[in-house]
């Protein structure tokens, strides 16, 4: 241990705020960047999610219209 | 070896393996920093001219030095890109862009902060800070241009050729400290001779070093792991993936 008490740690010989500035600004500029990734992903979840259910719709519109008919099958 | 690096073109083979590794670096990311920020912070002896205020090395030194290998895996993605049309390699440049630009900003700040109670200011036009922030400036540039089209491809063809356009600052930033007068200390650990550095600072310095490395690393997989699934969006494969985790 370099400092006798937790205040002289604090304290960091008189440098204490550039020190603990410092640490604090990379912290918050590198965790904003891991914080952005994460929520990119979950819009990418969310994306998808929509895409699923539009797909899903398309198909069973395409199914629906197999089985009702919209008036142009050829006549039986 | 091509035959077994062949299949990683192919996104979801690299995916599987980001996937893969990714809890991997996270831990070392983690243990290695904490570990290294910790032993710097109470550890370590006070310098004997720059007192404590000289603890701002083990974040300024490791961000400054892969700010720089960031650029140069950005730029060996934009040749691959280039050469083999790659597309795995063109969506590795949005996603080492910001991470690169984030470490500059990091050195930048640091240094700023380290500057004022040694030097007596934030801020000088030397050769090193303005070209650490003409790095800046180039992550900035290439993550504009990447988009700035309509087409995806052709964004990509001009951010990979900015990028290795840029390369020629990373020798200018290395080197500034013996080519110019300059404000900034010559080089500690990265010269051919002893590091001119007490073992008892080298040690936490190293394990920081590891530490930013692996969160580079850590950060530009998950980024690039976004950047498959973002493209590859409208694919089963992606879209399950996007279910299970």
């Amino acid at each position: 241990m370099a400092f006798d008490s937790f205040t002289d740690f604090v304290a960091m010989g008189g440098y204490g705020l550039y020190v603990w500035l410092s640490f604090f600004l990379s912290f918050v500029v590198l965790a904003g960047v891991a914080l952005e990734t994460l929520l990119a992903k979950r819009q990418l979840v969310k994306k998808s999610r929509q895409l699923q259910q539009r797909q899903q719709r398309l198909a069973r519109r395409t199914a629906n219209r197999a089985a009702v008919g919209d008036g142009n099958e050829p006549k039986t | 070896m091509w035959r077994w690096l062949h299949p990683y073109a192919k996104p979801e083979a690299t995916y599987n393996l980001l996937q893969k590794l990714l809890p991997w670096f996270v831990a070392l990311t983690l243990v290695t920093l904490i570990t290294g920020v910790i032993w710097g912070l109470a550890f370590a002896p006070g310098d004997y001219q720059q007192g404590d205020s000289y603890r701002i090395i083990f974040l300024h030194v490791p961000a400054a030095i892969f700010s720089m290998g960031a650029y140069m895996g950005m730029a060996i993605m934009g040749g691959i890109a280039l050469i083999w049309q790659i597309k795995t390699a063109e969506w590795a440049i949005p996603a080492i862009a910001p991470v690169g630009a984030a470490l500059t900003v990091v050195a930048l700040l640091t240094g700023a902060i380290w500057g004022k109670p040694m030097w007596g200011t934030w801020w000088v036009w030397d050769a090193r800070l303005t070209s650490e922030l003409i790095l800046l400036f180039l992550y900035v540039g290439v993550m504009a241009l990447y988009f700035a089209f309509d087409d995806a491809r052709t964004g990509a063809k001009a951010a990979a050729i900015l990028s290795l356009v840029g390369v020629i600052n990373l020798p200018i930033i290395h080197f500034s400290v013996e080519w110019w007068n300059t404000l900034h200390q010559g080089a500690t650990i990265t010269k051919f001779e002893r590091p001119s550095i007490a073992a008892s600072m080298l040690i936490p310095l190293l394990i920081c070093l590891a530490g930013f490395a692996f969160l580079t690393v850590s950060l530009v997989m998950m980024r690039l792991k976004n950047e498959i699934l973002r493209h590859e969006l409208h694919r089963p494969w992606a879209q399950q993936r996007l279910e299970q985790d």
